[in-house]
């Protein structure tokens, strides 16, 4: 059963389009991370399956019903903002129970519901307080607090970890998905952060002008990619893009070649996939991490490892590992290297490139192909 | 010793900037104190005279440092001077005052909270242009809308009343008390009412609950603003009320003119400063929240 269904929703403000026709179903108990740069409409989304945006075209669904024309009050969701909306002249307990007392709930079923919550979150010290006098993470808990007491069939969260310190922002998302857990409610969950998206949903819709560029679990979505935005937008440091043309290897193989640093390099492509004939422009995407020192280990432990021969520009240590910028031809390539094998600033050094993991784009329509 | 050559030169470079500073304050002070002197002597003046006996004054001048000391202007003008035919002083015309001015403020700062509300949480379709026109309403002279006045009192049957009055300082005012509470309530986020609605509530609670709370310190300052402003308005007292009827800004005219003998300088003063008393007293009680009112946000 699905418990939000969204389908063709289109919204214009005015002569601007800023959602065509988004098609999204979550199923019930589901994480969804709608993720994407500032602008994608991803925020105007969760705002009218929240019932604060009108809806141009298209219909949203909750549950089995139409909720196109319906008040947010009675939608059945609850939702957690970016900037918390803590009301201030209130005590964190009267911001708990305000929905309730806007619904007319009686008093003792009332404080029943804040104890519970206050347990589940451990904001129970905190209750006589006003949201000025709480720390950024404490606000951020009421926010959740207030969202949990309703027991509603959707959960909506905007950016809630934006405005938290990256420590915090760690400890919250973490915390955040054992709320999930716990309550294993429907959440949609709005973030521009990949890692939060990678990390929360069981899902991932990525989106860019307007669009839904690719809806997929997230490992689907990471490891192939539907379009080159998808591939660029998902992964720290960038997917490396590189220009090439589909070949032939020595041993007759499909391969792809590009102008490499002293000569033109040949890689050859995957067993088992032949992405077309020989002389097609295609562009290479290749993840940091799956650039390597060349080694023969390496060669023996992976199935399909190409050599290049680059020389390294940049070597930026990070502690855990050292990404490395290596000069191929035209083009600057990131790789993640283990700090033991990582390149030497100047050095010319032998790649050995992933191919299993590679993946290869179309430069006109930028799709996977 | 190169220590202390060096510490030598900067106390003498230290003394000479202290006594620069000492000389241009000296000079700041004694001007502030003469503007201020001349601001004040008015004032002054007008309470050495409610206090001083009228022959006194007649023999010393109006402005003169008191010789003789009497409370009996101030109950005199209170209580039993004569305006123009009826000798009860000035406390029934203070009354009519307070019994306009409360009222009118409290209603005009309430409409203007739920206006500013309206425009700038709920806009709608031409809230932007509607705004707009109401704020013509504060650079609208009175007088414009003397004749207007005139045919709505006449037509409802509020002439010469304090009621009258009311409904006349209430609309007057709302443009701006609404213009105030506007812009007070657009630094309040528009997620609090998301929120709010989302947590069930509609356009009263979320106003009575939310919006209210935040705003005591632009209330403040609108009732600030629209007390003394009614109080101390003239124009619309002494054209639609007379006799009992009008307020203290017009009996206080009537006073002066209606000088049968000898003008009653210690009287009048009394006078005057009855009716400038309540406006003097709101602006010490809330002053400090009028600046501040103005100048912060709804959310620290």
């Amino acid at each position: 059963m699905s418990s939000l269904t969204i389908r063709n929703l289109r919204k214009s403000f005015g002569a601007v389009e800023v959602l065509k026709g988004i098609n999204i179903e979550a199923r019930t108990g589901e994480f969804i991370a709608l993720v994407g740069p500032s602008g994608c409409g991803k925020s105007t989304l969760l705002a009218m399956i929240a019932g604060l945006e009108s809806v141009s075209e298209g219909e949203i669904r909750i549950g089995d019903r139409l909720v196109n024309s319906v008040a947010p009050k009675d939608r059945d969701i609850a939702m957690v903002f970016q900037s918390y909306a803590l009301y201030p002249t209130m005590t964190v307990r009267e911001n708990i129970t305000f929905g309730m007392e806007s619904r007319g709930v009686p008093k003792p079923q009332r404080d029943e519901a804040v104890k519970r919550v206050a347990a589940l979150l451990q904001i129970e010290p905190l209750l006589k307080r006003k949201p000025g006098q709480l720390s950024g993470g404490q606000r951020q808990r009421v926010a959740m607090g207030r969202a949990l007491v309703r027991d509603p069939k959707l959960f909506l969260f905007d950016e809630p970890l934006s405005n938290l310190d990256a420590k915090l922002r760690v400890d919250m998302r973490t915390e955040i998905k054992k709320l999930h857990h716990r309550v294993g409610k429907t959440t949609v969950y709005v973030t521009h952060d990949q890692v939060e998206a990678m990390t929360l949903a069981s899902r991932i819709a990525v989106m860019h002008q307007g669009q839904v560029q690719q809806f997929d679990e997230p490992q689907v979505v990471y490891d192939r990619p539907a379009n080159m935005f998808v591939a660029g937008f998902m992964g720290s440091p960038a997917m490396n893009f590189i220009p090439a043309t589909l070949t032939t290897d020595a041993e007759g193989k499909p391969a792809v070649s590009f102008k490499a640093t002293g000569g033109t390099a040949v890689l050859t492509l995957q067993d088992g996939i032949s992405p077309g004939a020989a002389g097609r422009d295609v562009i290479l995407g290749v993840r940091p991490e799956h650039i390597f020192r060349y080694s023969h280990e390496l060669k023996a432990s992976k199935k399909s490892i190409a050599r290049v021969d680059a020389p390294v520009e940049m070597v930026e240590p990070t502690g855990a590992e050292t990404i490395g910028l290596m000069r191929f031809g035209e083009l600057e390539v990131t790789g993640r290297f283990d700090p033991d094998e990582a390149p030497r600033m100047g050095e010319t050094i032998t790649l050995g490139i992933d191919m299993s993991h590679a993946c290869l784009f179309d430069p006109v329509t930028r799709n996977l192909i | 010793m190169t220590d202390a050559t060096i510490a030598a030169v900067h106390d003498r470079e230290a003394a000479a900037a202290s006594r620069r500073h000492f000389f241009s304050r000296t000079i700041i002070y004694a001007l502030l104190t003469i503007f201020a002197v001349i601001y004040l002597a008015p004032l002054l003046i007008l309470v050495f005279n409610s206090f001083r006996e009228q022959p006194e004054i007649a023999q010393n001048g109006l402005i003169a440092f008191p010789r003789s000391f009497q409370l009996k202007a101030w109950a005199e003008a209170w209580s039993t001077y004569c305006i123009g035919g009826t000798c009860e002083g000035m406390r029934r015309n203070f009354l009519n005052s307070l019994w306009m001015a409360v009222p009118a403020t409290m209603l005009s700062t309430l409409l203007g909270a739920m206006n500013g509300y309206v425009l700038s949480k709920w806009r709608f379709k031409g809230s932007e242009v509607l705004f707009t026109l109401m704020l013509l309403g504060v650079f609208m002279p009175g007088q414009i809308a003397l004749m207007p006045w005139a045919f709505l009192l006449g037509k409802v049957g509020l002439t010469n009343s304090t009621y009258g009055l009311i409904l006349i300082h209430v609309v007057q005012g709302i443009s701006f008390t609404t213009l105030f509470c506007r812009n007070y309530y657009v630094s309040i986020p528009d997620d609090l009412i998301k929120a709010a609605r989302i947590d069930g509530a509609g356009f009263w609670r979320i106003f009575r609950r939310i919006i209210l709370p935040l705003s005591p310190p632009i209330l403040i300052v609108t009732v600030i603003w629209q007390f003394t402003g009614i109080w101390n308005e003239y124009l619309f007292g002494v054209v639609f009320t007379s006799g009992r009827e009008q307020p203290i800004t017009a009996a206080l005219v009537a006073l002066t003119a209606s000088g049968t003998n000898v003008r009653a300088y210690d009287v009048m003063s009394a006078a005057v400063l009855i009716g400038a008393l309540p406006p003097l007293l709101v602006y010490f009680l809330g002053g400090k929240y009028f600046v501040r009112g103005l100048t912060q946000g709804a959310i620290k």
